[in-house]
Formats: C-alpha cells, sequence, structure tokens
C-alpha cells in the first residue's frame, strides 16, 4: 500500500501542523472509517492510511476511549477487533442507537454518520 | 471459466440506471454472468410490511419497474440471471409486474422462480425461538404482531435456477446469498465446501450494496477523493472455480475500486470477524488479504469458511404505534437564541399539552442533531455561532396518532405564537412499525423454490 499523502487539502481540512512527534490530531487524520447497523448495535469499521500507524491506533483507539466517546448515547458495550492485515480494527457498539433504524426519534436511525463522530476523537501523534 | 457478477442496486431506493453500464459490460465480456438487485433491509422490510397492510397488492420494491425496465430485455437475450430480493413482503406481487415487463420486453414465456418459505408469521408462536444475540425485546404479543421473516441461505435459489428460471424473485434472504446462489448452480460447489462458500458468499457481501466497494459512500474531499461520483459505476465481481474473486467495475463509468473502498465495505456490517454468521457458512476473515491488482481491479484473498450455523435470524416486525417529525428554521441576526428559545416553548407547552408518556427528541439542526442523545446532552455544550442558519426539529412517537398529531402541530403553532422570524416549518406524521430480531431452528424452516405462473386473467388479457 502506498504511504499516505499528507496533501495541503488534508491540511486544510484537519487543521494543524504536519504529523510530528507529540503532535495531537483528530483521528481523521490518520485514518478512514464506515458504519454500519444492525438493530441497536453499531459497528465502525476504521483503517490507518498509513499502516505504520497502525499500532498507534491500537494503543490509543481503545474500547474504554470509544465506549465514554459514545456514552451519551447509551452505549453499553464496545468489543474491538483487531485486523492487522487490514491495518484496521472493527469497533462493535452495543446499544447505542437509542432504537434502532426502525425505533429511534434521531434524524439518523442508522447511525451511519456515527464514523465521523469515532473520526473526530483526537490521537498522540509519537 | 470465470463467473461475472453485477450489481443493480444496493439498497431501496438506489440509482435506477445503475444496472445500465453493468449489464453492458457483461454483454460484452460474453461471460457466464447474474445480475442481482438487493433492494430489501430491516427497513425496507417493514416499510414494505406496512404498505402491505394499507393496500393488499402493494409490498413489493416500489421501484421495481423501473429498475428492471432499462435491462430486463438485454438480461433475457444474453443469459444473465437476474435475481433480487425485490420481493420483499409480496414476492407474488412482484412475480406479475416481471412477467409483464418480460411480456413488454418481448419475452412472454419467461421462467420466473419464486422463493418460498421466509415467511412464517404463521406458525411463529409455535416455534422454539431464541433471542438475537443484541436483542433486548421480548417478542411482542401476537395483536401487535405484522410479520416474520426468516433469512434464508442460497438453497431454494438455487433450486430455482435448476428449475431454469431466468428471473429469481425472493423475499428475505440473506443478501448475499443473492450473489452465493449463482455461482454454486454454476460451479457446483458442494453445501459443505465451506472456504468456497465463504468465498462466495463475501463476494455478496461486497457486491450487495452497490457502489458502496467503488466509490460510493467513500469520497471525504481532500482525503479521500473519487473521481465522477454522479456517474459512479456499480460492481461486478469476477469470481473462479477455487473461490478467488475481483472487485471491478465497468470501463467509462465514475468511482474507483481501491484498496481503501473495499476494505471500507469488507467490514461493512460485520460485528466478529472471524465469525460472520450466514445462512449457508460462517465466515473468517482474520486471514483475509486485499490487493490491488491492477486500475480499478482488486484482489480479495484468504476468506476462510466454517460450518453453517444451526439457526436462522428472523426479522419480527410488530406496531410501534405512531412517530411524527416537525421543523422550522431560524436564520441570522441571533438566530441561535431564537431556536434555543423556540425549543424552551416547546417543552414548555408539551408538558402541559401532551400526556407524560409522549417520548419526544429535540434538534438544533447546525448545532447538535445526529451525533446528540434523545436527551440532548451535545445540544447543551456545543457552541454555535449566534448568527447562523439553524433548524429546529421535533420527533415524537405514541401509542395514539392523536398525541403525535397534538405535539407537530403545537411546532406549527410557532409560526404565530413562537420567537421571531421562524419559517419553513414541514410537518408529517406516520404509523410506526417496530423490528426486532430472533433466530429459529433451521429445521423449523421449509424453503423451497417453484416456477412461478401467471394467473389465467393475465392469460386472457394477453
Amino acid at each position: 500500500m502506498p504511504p499516505v499523502e499528507l496533501t495541503q487539502a488534508r491540511l486544510a481540512v484537519d487543521g494543524g501542523d504536519p504529523l510530528a512527534d507529540g503532535a495531537t490530531v483528530p483521528l481523521h487524520r490518520l485514518a478512514h472509517a464506515r458504519a454500519g447497523d444492525k438493530g441497536d448495535r453499531l459497528n465502525l469499521a476504521l483503517f490507518a492510511y498509513d499502516p505504520d500507524h497502525y499500532a498507534l491506533l491500537m494503543e490509543q483507539v481503545t474500547e474504554a476511549r470509544v465506549l465514554a466517546l459514545f456514552a451519551h448515547r447509551g452505549a453499553s458495550r464496545v468489543r474491538r477487533y483487531p485486523m492487522p492485515g487490514l491495518a484496521g480494527m472493527n469497533l462493535v457498539i452495543d446499544d447505542v442507537l437509542q432504537g434502532g433504524v426502525n425505533g429511534a426519534l434521531n434524524l439518523d436511525g442508522h447511525g451511519k454518520t456515527l464514523s465521523f463522530l469515532l473520526l473526530g476523537m483526537t490521537v498522540a501523534v509519537k | 471459466m470465470t463467473f461475472l457478477l453485477g450489481s443493480g442496486a444496493g439498497f431501496s431506493g438506489d440509482r435506477t440506471d445503475a444496472a445500465i453500464p453493468v449489464v453492458a459490460e457483461l454483454i460484452r465480456r460474453g461471460q457466464p454472468s447474474a445480475l442481482v438487485f438487493e433492494t430489501l433491509g430491516e427497513r425496507t422490510l417493514a416499510a414494505a410490511h406496512r404498505a402491505m397492510r394499507d393496500e393488499p397488492d402493494a409490498g413489493y420494491e416500489p421501484l421495481l419497474a423501473e429498475l428492471l425496465t432499462p435491462v430486463l430485455g438485454d438480461c433475457l437475450s444474453h443469459g444473465i440471471t437476474i435475481l433480487g430480493n425485490f420481493g420483499a413482503a409480496n414476492p407474488d406481487g412482484a412475480c406479475h409486474v416481471v412477467a409483464e415487463l418480460a411480456e413488454r420486453a418481448g419475452f412472454p414465456h419467461t421462467r420466473i422462480g419464486r422463493v418460498h418459505g421466509d415467511d412464517i408469521r404463521a406458525h411463529l408462536s409455535n416455534l422454539d425461538l431464541q433471542r438475537w444475540e443484541a436483542e433486548n425485546r421480548d417478542l411482542p404479543g401476537e395483536e401487535a404482531l405484522i410479520s416474520a421473516n426468516v433469512y434464508l441461505g442460497a438453497v431454494p435459489l438455487t433450486e430455482a435456477l435448476a428449475l431454469g428460471a431466468e428471473v429469481v424473485v425472493t423475499g428475505r434472504v440473506a443478501d448475499p446469498a443473492l450473489f452465493l446462489a449463482p455461482l454454486v448452480h454454476h460451479f457446483g460447489w458442494a453445501w459443505d465446501d465451506w472456504d468456497r462458500l465463504a468465498a462466495g458468499m463475501m463476494a455478496g457481501h461486497l457486491a450487495e450494496c452497490g457502489a458502496q466497494v467503488s466509490g460510493g459512500y467513500f469520497a471525504d474531499p481532500g482525503c479521500k477523493d473519487v473521481p465522477n461520483l454522479a456517474t459512479v459505476g456499480y460492481p461486478i465481481i469476477e469470481v473462479e472455480e477455487d473461490g478467488s474473486l475481483v472487485v471491478t467495475k465497468p470501463p467509462g463509468t465514475g468511482g474507483c475500486v481501491t484498496e481503501r473502498t473495499v476494505k471500507e465495505q469488507l467490514l461493512y456490517e460485520v460485528h466478529d470477524p472471524a465469525n460472520y454468521l450466514t445462512p449457508d457458512v460462517v465466515v473468517d476473515l482474520t486471514s483475509v488479504e486485499v490487493r490491488q491488482v491492477g486500475p480499478d481491479r482488486v484482489a480479495v484473498s484468504g476468506i476462510r469458511g466454517k460450518p453453517a450455523p444451526q439457526r436462522l435470524k428472523t426479522t419480527v416486525c410488530y406496531e410501534g404505534g405512531w412517530q411524527g417529525e416537525a421543523e422550522i428554521s431560524y436564520a441570522g441576526p441571533n438566530a441561535l437564541a431564537r431556536a434555543q428559545l423556540a425549543a424552551q416553548v416547546l417543552r414548555e407547552r408539551l408538558g402541559f399539552r401532551a400526556p407524560p408518556e409522549l417520548r419526544t427528541r429535540l434538534d438544533i439542526v447546525g448545532l447538535a442533531s445526529v451525533f446528540d442523545s434523545d436527551a440532548g446532552d451535545l445540544q447543551r455544550t456545543a457552541i454555535g455561532a449566534g448568527n447562523g442558519d439553524y433548524r429546529l426539529r421535533l420527533a415524537a412517537e405514541h401509542a395514539e396518532r392523536r398525541w403525535v398529531e397534538r405535539a407537530t402541530q403545537e411546532l406549527l403553532a410557532l409560526y404565530c405564537a413562537g420567537p421571531a422570524g421562524g419559517g419553513g416549518v414541514r410537518r408529517h406524521y406516520q404509523r410506526r412499525v417496530c423490528t426486532a430480531s430472533y433466530l429459529v431452528k433451521r429445521s423449523d424452516v421449509e424453503a423451497f423454490a417453484t416456477l412461478f405462473e401467471k394467473r389465467s386473467e393475465y392469460h386472457a388479457a394477453s
């Protein structure tokens, strides 16, 4: 896989400095994600653009931090399935959709937009 | 010889011109192939049952004729099998439409296969049911129950193909089974050849959401750019007899097939990647490899399979009372304060104009909405520009229509009695159908296929 291209456009999207040691950046700078739902359960598939950042994701995108990020929505449990071969992970979050696609009062009953809530989490580049 | 799987639609409401370039490419290649329309989600099945309750002839995919008309004749004349779960709650109704469309396209003797057995509503109460693992709700009472449909596997679909079906119409089946069936039929894979079944299931999994594997639902400008998204090409999966597969798309279409687009779709709606449950095989993705092998060509390998589960997932739809929404906009100087005042007024009004069990939610779109909780936690702490462009949204739910109507009417009344400058009210309310998931024993499900016979009056008319 080619190394991540940190284009000027990318920097403009997320702001901040180029990836230097010690910088704190939104996950969105390092990774891409997609959300999927089944009932009241959400999965977030998260992948590092650059496989070299996989270890950083594993260290900082923990089950506890993801649970805290979704706590306001009533999330009860997060399970993380590492996928090293894909430089990514699958995060499965229970009871986060407040009723699911046919029961939620949220505009987005599927939780499709929530991949970008995850990508707003900050991570420290070491 | 390679078998080609093309996707014509990935959900109910998908683009109705998407299949045209896919079929053109399948014809150009001249290899054995099938075209699949996946148009049935948890949401759409509930909608289909609701439609059928109001109008008994409805209940199949509403866009069926629009989806099929542009490609049906070309598929029939080139031996491209069509499979679709567009039967939804009413496969017979869909078969009638397909028969009429085929007749109109000049193919009056088209063999239409119809899959039976997913609808277990009639004997649900006699079955040994388990809750699906993430399901918290008890089975609704008989009076609230609308429907119960099992996710069937590929077996009855291959029976339809063995009967010579050129078009296969199903209700609820596991989405990727629509793609696995023509592979099993073509290659003669055994039902315990787990690795091949798993590869075929994943070919279906990758293609079942249409453009989601080929550049759709992927673009993030400046980060993940996708060329010509307006004409994104829907996927074609090339599958070999040994189960190896390549994801691609028709030449000349927009979009892109890259390792990144394929990875995002590979885990879409998957939970434990070591045990992705499907009716025909348990898929293990832990050794999967994704590799770009050419422009818009990505090979996926290392998919492993394990024996099929003993229980099948069932979606139960039941009466969920009424749900309504209403919205009003505030923009310009001090808009946020006016929207927040409107929300406060509405909350106060509903406190004495509606019963306490009315469930409501208020969003201020532009400040905090889709990320927020029903309680509005983010809305209380979010910082928005004072003079932006905001839309107050109310959602309400109650067993009785009159209270949902009342709630949305209270928002409408903000026109004259709320803060200054509110405008653009929209309101609507509808019956709600809820869904819950259970597991039934495989041995309790009797699935089979028949060839659809046109009604006699239809013969008379033609």
